[in-house]
């Protein structure tokens, strides 16, 4: 039997669905205690409209695993960072188009920013049209080269 | 958490969710309106953000007050004169620039407060402060940015700005006089009345436009429940599915 917490590791982000729930960060832990399974998780923003379908899409997984009647809680504090994205999070980011966030957020956010390369072509020629995006946690860039639109991870 | 009743400590979730939920509204008022799609975007976002900061504040004052009522019992089955806002929350903004001189004042104002909630002793408190800090020091930037734009734009974007900061200028005073609850539960807001006067002095000398000097207020209406007369017509609104139809579910 697979182990809940690999269950809970390998559910996918509803908006982001290149990213497992572990990719991004959000997972704070996995406990099995009296046959049933709690999963804690924190939300990217605090309203993020994502996370009422990950609590669905996480005991669903479980209950198809064999762990029935699992509880989803959320958590705020310790508050999310981008930082808590994982390097394979990072990777599979960038591969989808969505330039991942830079790294260490501690260190200042996007004023002190090393320039942001296009997915396309790779151009450093670009800027920042909106800091909110389709959701929460992306804004908006453009290409001044290639003039593509593209999304950014915010850093926070 | 505690089930023991914190009288204090609920009524400051309310006043601190109250204050985002009703901004929430009118920022939500603005979709299809913004100058910009991308605006309505960003005005859209910020109003997401601080309904999510109103529910876990309202929440925990259902916790707080010993009741466990739910965050919906208290957005949409109070009486106008049980919400604790202040009167800037609730202001109607018919152009851009008096809305973006509202949230740059709200969101200077709050970002000041939460950074100093993030050491409140009620956990739920300070972690929500935490999170929101980082939501609210983009709201202050986006508000900024166009206050910016606008005042140091052309004649008439200069005009319009200073006449938006004009519009929204007498309720400011409020924001500082500090009522007890908030001085014995969290922040004394007037503690935070040099930031944010250093804050709002950078930005409108960027944007050359004058500040006012603001007139003391004596007493803080909003939370002590008394509301503007656009506070009705705002709750008709927010209240009115709720109310007619009291089984639904969303």
């Amino acid at each position: 039997m697979v182990t809940a917490d690999a269950v809970v590791s390998a559910v996918t982000d509803p908006e982001l669905p290149m990213l497992t729930l572990a990719d991004l960060g959000i997972l704070r832990s996995v406990t099995e205690a009296d046959g049933r399974v709690v999963v804690t998780i924190t939300p990217t923003y605090t309203a993020c409209p994502a996370i009422e379908t990950m609590r669905y899409d996480i005991t669903r997984a479980l209950s198809l695993a064999g762990y029935p009647g699992a509880e989803v809680r959320t958590e705020l504090a310790p508050a999310w960072s981008s930082d808590w994205i994982t390097p394979e999070g990072r990777r599979k980011l960038a591969d989808y188009g969505i330039v991942p966030p830079a790294a260490a957020a501690s260190l200042g956010r996007r004023e002190s920013r090393a320039p942001i390369a296009c997915p396309r072509c790779g151009s450093t020629h670009t800027e920042c049209t909106s800091e909110f995006g389709s959701t929460p946690c992306k804004a908006l860039h453009r290409c001044r080269d290639c003039l593509e639109p593209f999304e950014c991870f915010k850093c926070i | 958490m505690s089930s023991t009743s914190d009288p204090d400590l609920a009524a400051y979730c309310l006043m601190l969710g109250d204050d985002a939920l009703i901004m929430s509204h009118r920022l939500q008022e603005w979709c299809t309106m913004a100058p910009e799609l991308k605006d309505e975007v960003a005005l859209a976002n910020i109003a997401l953000d601080l309904l999510g900061q109103a529910r876990v504040l309202l929440t925990r004052a259902g916790s707080a007050d010993g009741s466990g009522r739910s965050e919906d019992y208290y957005a949409y089955f109070r009486e106008e004169d049980e919400f604790l806002n202040v009167w800037l929350a609730e202001v109607r903004c018919k152009d851009f620039g008096q809305l973006v001189a509202a949230l740059l004042v709200f969101a200077t104002w709050r970002l000041a407060v939460l950074q100093r909630l993030t050491g409140s002793s009620d956990d739920v408190l300070a972690g929500l402060a935490a999170k929101a800090v980082k939501e609210v020091t983009y709201h202050r930037d986006y508000a900024a940015r166009w206050v910016i734009r606008l005042g140091d734009g052309t004649a008439a974007s200069h005009e319009r700005m200073q006449a938006g900061l004009a519009y929204i200028w007498p309720y400011v005073a409020e924001l500082f006089v500090g009522h007890e609850v908030e001085k014995r539960a969290g922040v004394d807001p007037a503690d935070v009345r040099a930031e944010f006067d250093r804050v709002l002095g950078e930005v409108c000398a960027a944007a050359t436009l004058v500040v006012q000097p603001l007139v003391p207020a004596h007493c803080s209406p909003g939370r002590d429940g008394m509301h503007t007369e656009a506070m009705g017509p705002l709750l008709a609104e927010l209240q009115g599915v709720a109310r007619a139809d009291g089984d639904a579910t969303w």
